[in-house]
């Protein structure tokens, strides 16, 4: 196991952040901390980052104990905190330069490790951090987090900010990376993102709701769901949820998403209704279950 | 070692590209060290004074003569009338008037005793007092010379020497204070920020999982200000030389040494605030409400510690920079060896070591 934790729980005062977590990381594998903000995400990879002390509970890091071993874990790990902290007023080249040193290598060293990402942002290595784009600090923090090739590596929310374009790319550079046997923890509150991992954990309010792979977690899913839309969205949402046979619904991009309660549902009754209640352009259509839908029934 | 230098290359490169920290490291020094120079000063110098000459005799004329001759002031205009008197000061034309009585020849030569009267604005008290002396100081001077022919039966005469500054020149005793508040200043506020910028940005996070260890970071973050505080330290003293004469009597030698030992105690102050603040801001509140008032206050620097309330006192020996002006006047002006200030060097020393313990104590390995 690359990473292990058993029952971790931290406080803050009187704010629980991360209440009984546990959940073990494969060697090589590309596992996903998915929930949305305030979740304990940041907390969990400090607590493994050997930043924080955990209340209760043991973690284990490459095998090391975060606690005991704090300092093999600093050497074998590559962190890439939420907010990309690089120094600004340094260029990209000497930020990167910088790490390398601190991290006793050099560019050249691991640059095999880092081509593929690096290559992106090399034409403006002599231009300082502060005046890159939110995609290219991106890049350059997860260069900086990789230079010294750890076996495993924490990003923290690394996509947000990050423009829809520059997301996909840094997913497909993920995948590259857990291809050259890096371990990978991400956490990130989008969706869309969790169906690119191995493996997810779904947590809130400092639990862990589910672990498995995105696939088992769909599949999982109870209900047939619905994209229902028409012209007026506000009140079409009120008029599904007055709908008496409602199981869920819920604004999904430029659907609602609708459930029903019982297992023959036919559309066409919906369909009725709302024409029944003045709706023009009605259009339901059923429609695939992702991550989302998984995490809004949980933590209903 | 390597990971090490690569850190204070960083720290460097941090320091060039901000100009706010570039001018408070160097333009703040030479500013400071002129402005207490030449604006902030005590003596009186070329002070205009008003006559109301009511006898107008030879005497008087005499007497004037002689004030209008010195350096220290110049007669801006001769009153003719009692009401005038209060009108020149309110109008604040001149800060002293001098009032001759009627028959004042002929009163000092029938009852051997004339009277003058000197009227100061005493807005500034330190300023009227300074007038008063010099004024009976010049009349006291004239009435010797009168008496020369004549000796007094039973006469004590005061003769006083001035030690270590004949001329009474204020910078001397602003040189040491001003080069003890730059010192403190970019020693321990530029420290303490610098440090608390790491906090501030997240980059200390990455650091601290770094095999960095503690120790190299804070030294790496305090080496360069060693040097820069040392720069500062040369410049000071090469200004204050050149431009304001003031001597070095002792060992230059002695001098960079205690210097040294102050920039160290001023550093691990530094230290000791960045463990302790969060953010850059609270740094800086805390180095300047902590540590500079005090410095400015309660040092000696501006005002004597032996004429401060008891309390007050004994609060002035915790105060770092108290220690270094006693060492830097005596090196400066007296000209003194080790000898006379071991006793002032080992009480820096002892503070130095217990901030850096304290510091080392306070020092965070992980966030919390």
């Amino acid at each position: 196991m690359s990473i292990s934790v058993k029952n971790i729980s931290k406080s803050f005062k009187k704010v629980t952040a991360v209440n009984d977590v546990s959940f073990e990381v494969k060697e090589g594998e590309l596992f996903g901390l998915i929930g949305p903000d305030g979740a304990g995400k940041t907390t969990i990879f400090r607590m493994l980052t050997t930043l924080l002390f955990a209340d209760k509970g043991t973690a284990t890091v490459a095998g090391f104990d975060v606690v005991d071993d704090y300092k093999e874990i600093r050497n074998n790990v590559g962190y890439m905190p939420g907010k990309f902290s690089l120094y600004q007023d340094l260029t990209v080249e000497e930020n990167l330069d910088f790490f390398a040193t601190i991290f006793g290598t050099t560019i050249e060293e691991n640059y095999e490790l880092i081509k593929d990402i690096y290559v992106q942002i090399e034409p403006f290595k002599k231009r300082r951090a502060g005046a890159l784009s939110g995609g290219m600090k991106q890049k350059l923090a997860l260069s900086c987090a990789l230079i010294h090739k750890p076996k495993v590596l924490f990003l923290d929310e690394p996509t947000t900010g990050v423009d829809p374009v520059s997301r996909k790319e840094f997913w497909e550079m993920l995948k590259r990376l857990q291809q050259k046997g890096i371990t990978i923890l991400v956490s990130t509150p989008y969706m869309d993102e969790a169906e690119l991992c191995d493996r997810i954990a779904l947590i809130q309010h400092g639990k862990i709701l589910q672990i498995d792979t995105p696939q088992e977690i769909i599949k999982h899913y109870p209900k047939k769901i619905y994209d229902v839309r028409a012209d007026n969205m506000y009140r079409l949402i009120e008029s599904l949820k007055s709908f008496e046979h409602h199981y869920s619904v819920y604004p999904f991009g430029e659907y609602v998403h609708y459930t029903d309660k019982r297992d023959d549902f036919n559309p066409q009754e919906l369909q009725q209704y709302l024409a029944a209640n003045d709706h023009q352009n009605i259009k339901i259509k059923i429609t695939k279950t992702t991550i989302e839908d998984t995490f809004m029934e949980l933590t209903k | 070692m390597k990971r090490f230098i690569g850190f204070i290359k960083k720290e460097f490169y941090h320091i060039f590209r901000d100009k706010r920290s570039l001018f408070i490291l160097f333009g703040m020094p030479v500013a400071q060290i002129l402005l207490f120079g030449f604006a902030i000063t005590n003596e009186i110098n070329n002070v205009d004074i008003a006559i109301f000459d009511k006898s107008n005799d030879a005497t008087t004329q005499e007497i004037i003569q002689k004030i209008s001759a010195s350096k220290y002031f110049s007669i801006k205009q001769n009153i003719t009338n009692e009401a005038e008197i209060e009108t020149v000061f309110q109008k604040g034309r001149v800060l002293a008037v001098l009032v001759f009585e009627k028959d004042f020849k002929k009163n000092l030569t029938k009852d051997n005793a004339a009277k003058v009267h000197v009227i100061t604005d005493a807005t500034d008290p330190n300023t009227a007092n300074s007038i008063t002396n010099y004024i009976s100081a010049i009349i006291g001077s004239y009435q010797k010379g009168i008496n020369k022919n004549s000796t007094l039966e039973y006469q004590i005469e005061t003769k006083s020497r001035m030690v270590y500054n004949p001329e009474l020149k204020s910078v001397f005793m602003f040189v040491p204070g001003v080069m003890t508040i730059i010192l403190m200043l970019v020693s321990a506020m530029m420290t303490s920020i610098s440090i608390t910028r790491e906090k501030e940005l997240g980059t200390m996070e990455i650091l601290l999982v770094s095999p960095l260890k503690p120790f190299q970071v804070i030294i790496g973050k305090v080496i360069p200000y060693i040097f820069l505080s040392i720069i500062n330290a040369v410049v000071i003293v090469i200004l204050s030389i050149f431009i304001f004469k003031m001597p070095v009597q002792g060992s230059l030698f002695l001098l960079a040494l205690e210097s040294v030992l102050f920039i160290i105690t001023s550093l691990s102050l530094g230290i000791l605030i960045s463990t302790v603040s969060a953010t850059q801001q609270t740094a800086m509140m805390i180095s300047l409400m902590g540590l500079m008032l005090p410095t400015i206050l309660l040092s000696g620097f501006i005002f004597p510690i032996s004429s401060m309330p008891l309390p007050l006192q004994i609060i002035s020996n915790i105060i770092p920079a108290k220690w270094f002006i006693l060492i830097l006047k005596g090196i400066m002006l007296k000209g003194v060896g080790p000898y006379f200030i071991w006793k002032e060097t080992l009480i820096l020393i002892g503070m130095t070591l217990f901030f850096i313990a304290l510091s080392v104590k306070k020092y965070k390995i992980r966030l919390e």
